[in-house]
């Protein structure tokens, strides 16, 4: 007897759970049953799981029977005149959808020739197990899995030309690559989604080999002639926006230059970029604090006693300007209406991006790495053909990941730039390794990819034969111009006269609990003591009630509040964040008494 | 200088050797160098340390679950889920295993290893069922005896359902030629009777409880040894096959139970190092052991969290920039606790220096005004 589930829940009970399944699979198959409908025969459990609910991932199988599939020529035919749709072959049965579960109890053939009497279903194309970013990275099949999840990720954080009209468009935080390619190595994929209209990297020479130590760990050397020429250049746009806002009792917000009387005014210097209107002009070079929208807003909250003062009766200071770091030049300026039908400001600002040391670059096969280190093109090894790489990797990044695929794509692109072909390297399909190897050698190179190379700074030969190809670079979006912070002192929280967060704010680097953990570990308690000093304060506390005492800074005398001047006051030096915490114990209704005595 | 038990050893040593006294003299330094060289320095951070060695590996552990080779359902918790369990001192493990040692007359022969396996076994009403369907007409569970596995296990079709109407309540028990049916005396529904069918097929009939899969395994040393997944310590150990000396289970509360909380720090010892030796690192036997220690010292087991060592710390303020920080305060004021500052925490909070490494040593230094004629 064999339960059967439906959704989860409990329906009845068969005698022969194969029967059924079969059954079920049949109906499927000829449209009587739906066919959002999967299964799922646990047989050491002895039931049946079937399932209609959403939120299940499918994926299409050809159906196999008899060790034979269902997809024949006849079939290709008809697509190829256009007499069968995908909706066709799912509806005779020929094709059908299958979901994790299912997948269980199915037994999957990769392609035709593995195809024996077993197989219940095969792949439509072996490549179909990998999704769209996946299959965009070539040589796929000759790596490991976890490298080609790593490749992916680091596809989708890649700079391009993410859409053709970017110049009409406010989106935020975008990025644009200065000269993308076309990888000489492509997959079917770049051809199937016009890879060719959005490319998001550029075709170097990469040479595999340490440089005077600077391209230890993941780091890559980057030769400053490349640089020059325009490798990795990219700009960063960023709009702003800001909208005249109607209040209550008619009042609303004005776009203008701000008047000196206005409350929160800043320095004069600060508007030296505005228009008559209140707006910057496009082509302003504009730097951290110089404000692009002048805006004046109302008074906040009109009290009933304030309405008469002068004083409450000035108005806002709401201008937008940069913030610490910030700098470029003003793109373009817009001046529109929103929903609401208020007078709209969008400033766009850009910033040229020229690639610079702890910018970070990547191969397509998860190998990612920052620049350590531009060299002159004149200090940069060269080849007998003269050819100077563009870029350094160090050997050791290969061993321990194994990315074969990387290596591969080196010698794929050597070839596909000298013959002035692309080279494909769909994943399970790809132009053989030997191939490569024969082409190079016909072209007059070695056919392990190597080359003898001259050292550029002092013109000898190094001993070693130096593996140089062609492979595509992507620059990624985290650039050191965006992440680049240091701070001696500044801005603190008004509340614990501690340093406040945050890069934009010009903030502190927090010294965070497990920070503090290596302090103690290492028994350095002065550091530590040192690293928390942010925010000590000099506080009185008075010895009889142990509550805090006054300094009277005037009269130079101490006093507590409730005991008079006459008892022992002593000075003591804690955070201020201690102080705090008692005075909100002394909320809590709690007595928090300090008693203070010699350490000795 | 040296401990007892090592100044006892040294002496044998130097008549063993048949030093002089020279050599002795030399030996003796040389022993006592070595002796506090090994002793950790004063003022040194052990806790943390202990802590840090113990999170640093913990990130590189893989979860995974070891598996018997053939035996689906006999699996171990082992890495970082197997470390929090122990750490966290869970009352019971997520797989309870048990290693049973049999005495040397018992343990060479399989057939006899085999039958001591399957008394340890705890037997249920689905193992000796041929079939158990529900008849959806007429609301009844109708069940089938397997014969021959009754002849096994030598049980009565009227024992079992002895069994039956002890356990089960509500019900009319009918007997039939194969088996017995079953009905509600109440109205139930499907899903309701789904249930009542799950419950009798989980019925316990004979063995140890909560043992629900015997392994016996030949080991190195051509002797049997039957691993069991579930634990009973104290009904096992009372068998007269057992070996008590050498059986364990993975369930420290129940060593702590049976054997006691000596047994139950060697237990945590034992547990930790099986999951870093199954994940191919190491930590400093000492860690481990001061971790034991702390965990077991008030003669039950503690684990490391907010209700067990973590809520020992004599400072208020430490227990409070710990969890649950309002409740450790209003408790403190009541009963006015004073906290001395005499540990890391409160000290950082009140940004002064801690009672550590060079925090330590403090010195003390006569007020020279008051002894001025002394100096002049
Ligand atoms: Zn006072």
């Amino acid at each position: 007897m064999v339960d059967i589930f439906l959704n989860e829940k409990y329906i009845g009970e068969v005698d022969n759970g194969d029967t059924f399944i079969n059954k079920i699979k049949e109906e499927r198959r000829k449209s009587i049953l739906p066919n959002e409908l999967n299964y799922y025969y646990e047989e050491k459990y002895n039931s049946i799981y079937l399932n209609t609910s959403k939120g299940r991932a499918r994926r299409p199988l050809i159906i196999v029977k008899n060790g034979a599939s269902l997809f024949k020529k006849e079939h290709i035919d008809a697509i190829d005149k256009g007499l069968l749709k995908w909706k066709d072959l799912l509806k005779e049965g020929i094709i059908e959808y299958v979901d994790a579960a299912e997948e269980e109890n199915c037994y999957i053939a990769l392609d035709e020739n593995n195809l024996n009497k077993d197989h219940t279903h095969i792949e439509i194309s072996p490549v179909a197990i990998l999704g769209l970013c996946t299959s965009l990275v070539p040589y796929s099949n000759y790596g490991g899995s976890s490298r080609l999840i790593r490749g992916t990720k680091i596809l989708k954080q890649s700079l391009g030309l993410y859409s053709s009209n970017f110049l009409l468009r406010m989106d935020t935080d975008v990025n644009i690559l200065h000269y993308p390619q076309i990888p000489l190595t492509k997959t079917f994929m770049h051809d199937i989604f016009n890879y060719d209209k959005h490319p998001s990297g550029q075709n170097v020479v990469i040479a595999i080999m340490s440089y005077e130590g600077y391209n230890m760990s993941d780091a890559i050397i980057v030769n400053k002639g490349s640089v020059d020429r325009g490798f990795g250049r990219s700009t960063f746009f960023k709009p702003f926006s800001s909208e005249e806002k109607r209040y209550q009792g008619g009042l609303m917000d004005e776009f203008t230059i701000p008047d000196k009387e206005v409350k929160g005014y800043r320095a004069e210097k600060d508007y030296k970029f505005l228009e008559d209107d209140g707006v910057i002009y496009e082509g302003a070079k504009i730097k951290a604090d110089d404000v692009l929208v002048g805006k004046v807003s109302p008074p906040r909250f009109l009290g009933e006693f304030e309405e008469f003062s002068i004083a409450a009766n000035v108005k806002r200071e709401s201008s937008v300007a940069l913030k610490h770091g910030e700098k470029g030049v003003v793109d373009s300026v817009l001046l529109t209406e929103n929903e609401e039908g208020n007078r709209l400001v969008q400033v766009r600002l850009r910033e040229q991006r020229i690639p610079e040391v702890g910018d970070k670059f990547a191969s397509r096969h998860g190998q990612k790495g920052v620049i350590s280190y531009i060299v002159k093109t004149e200090d940069m090894p060269f080849t007998v053909s003269g050819i100077v790489p563009d870029i350094l990797f160090s050997p050791f990044g290969i061993p321990s990941r194994m990315t074969i695929s990387h290596l591969i794509e080196i010698i794929a692109g050597k070839v596909s730039a000298l013959s002035g072909e692309f080279v494909d390297g769909t994943a399970f399909d790809v132009t053989p390794e030997s191939d490569l190897k024969e082409n190079l050698l016909k072209m007059g190179f070695k056919d392990d990819g190597t080359e003898l190379m001259y050292n550029g700074i002092t013109g000898k030969v190094y001993p070693a034969r130096i593996y140089i190809g062609n492979i595509y670079y992507l620059k990624l979006k985290h650039m050191v111009a965006n992440k680049l912070h240091a701070r001696a002192s500044g801005k603190i929280q008004l509340l614990t006269r501690q340093p406040i967060e945050g890069r934009l704010q010009g903030g502190g680097l927090r010294i965070g609990e497990m920070e503090k953990d290596c302090f103690v570990a290492h028994g350095a308690a002065m550091v530590l003591k040192e690293r928390f000093d942010s925010d000590k304060t000099v506080i009185y506390v008075c010895e009889e009630c142990g509550m805090w005492a006054v300094y009277d800074n005037y009269k130079d005398k101490e006093s507590c509040p409730k005991c008079g001047s006459k008892v022992k006051i002593s000075s003591i030096e804690v955070s201020y964040a201690f102080k705090l915490l008692i005075d909100e114990l002394k909320a809590l209704c709690v007595y928090p008494k300090i008693i203070l005595g010699g350490k000795f | 200088m040296l401990p007892d038990h090592l100044l006892k050893e040294a002496k044998e040593l130097v008549k063993r050797y048949k030093m002089n006294i020279k050599q002795e003299k030399e030996f003796m330094k040389r022993l006592e160098d070595v002796y506090i060289g090994s002793k950790i320095d004063p003022g040194e951070a052990i806790g943390v340390i202990t802590a840090e060695s113990f999170g640093e590996p913990s990130t590189q552990m893989v979860l995974d679950t070891f598996h018997f080779a053939g035996v689906a359902e006999m699996s171990v918790t082992t890495g970082l889920s197997r470390l929090i369990e122990v750490l966290d001192a869970r009352k019971t493990p997520s797989t309870p295993r048990m290693d049973l040692y049999l005495k040397p007359k018992y343990s060479k022969n399989v057939e006899t290893v085999k039958k001591i396996a399957e008394n340890i076994k705890e037997t249920k009403m689905q193992d000796i069922l041929k079939e158990i369907t529900i008849n959806i007409a007429k609301l009844q569970i109708e069940a089938e005896f397997d014969k021959r596995t009754m002849k096994d296990y030598g049980l009565k079709e009227k024992d079992l359902l002895d069994i039956l109407k002890h356990s089960l309540k509500n019900v009319n028990m009918k007997e039939t030629k194969e088996g017995f049916n079953c009905k509600s005396k109440e109205e139930i529904t499907l899903s309701e009777i789904y249930r009542l069918k799950e419950k009798i097929k989980r019925i316990k009939i004979s063995g140890l409880k909560g043992i629900t899969r015997v392994l016996p395994v030949k080991n190195d040393e051509d002797e049997y040894i039957i691993y069991c997944a579930g634990s009973n310590l104290k009904d096992a150990l009372q068998l007269e096959e057992i070996d008590h000396e050498r059986t364990t289970s993975n369930n420290i509360y129940e060593i702590s139970e049976v054997l006691g909380i000596e047994a139950a720090r060697n237990a945590i010892i034992v547990e930790i190092q099986k999951v870093l030796d199954g994940q191919g690192l190491s930590i400093d036997i000492r860690h481990i052991m001061l971790l034991a220690d702390i965990m077991t010292r008030n003669g039950e087991i503690k684990g490391v969290t907010r209700t067990g060592i973590a809520g020992e710390k004599e400072s208020v303020l430490a227990r409070a920039a710990f969890e649950t920080p309002i409740k450790h305060i209003l408790n403190a004021s009541l009963i006015g606790e004073v906290d001395e500052l005499n540990s890391v925490i409160e000290n950082v909070i009140l940004n002064q220096p801690i009672p550590l490494g060079t925090g330590l040593p403090q010195l003390i230094m006569r007020n020279l005004t008051e002894d001025k004629d002394e100096f002049n």
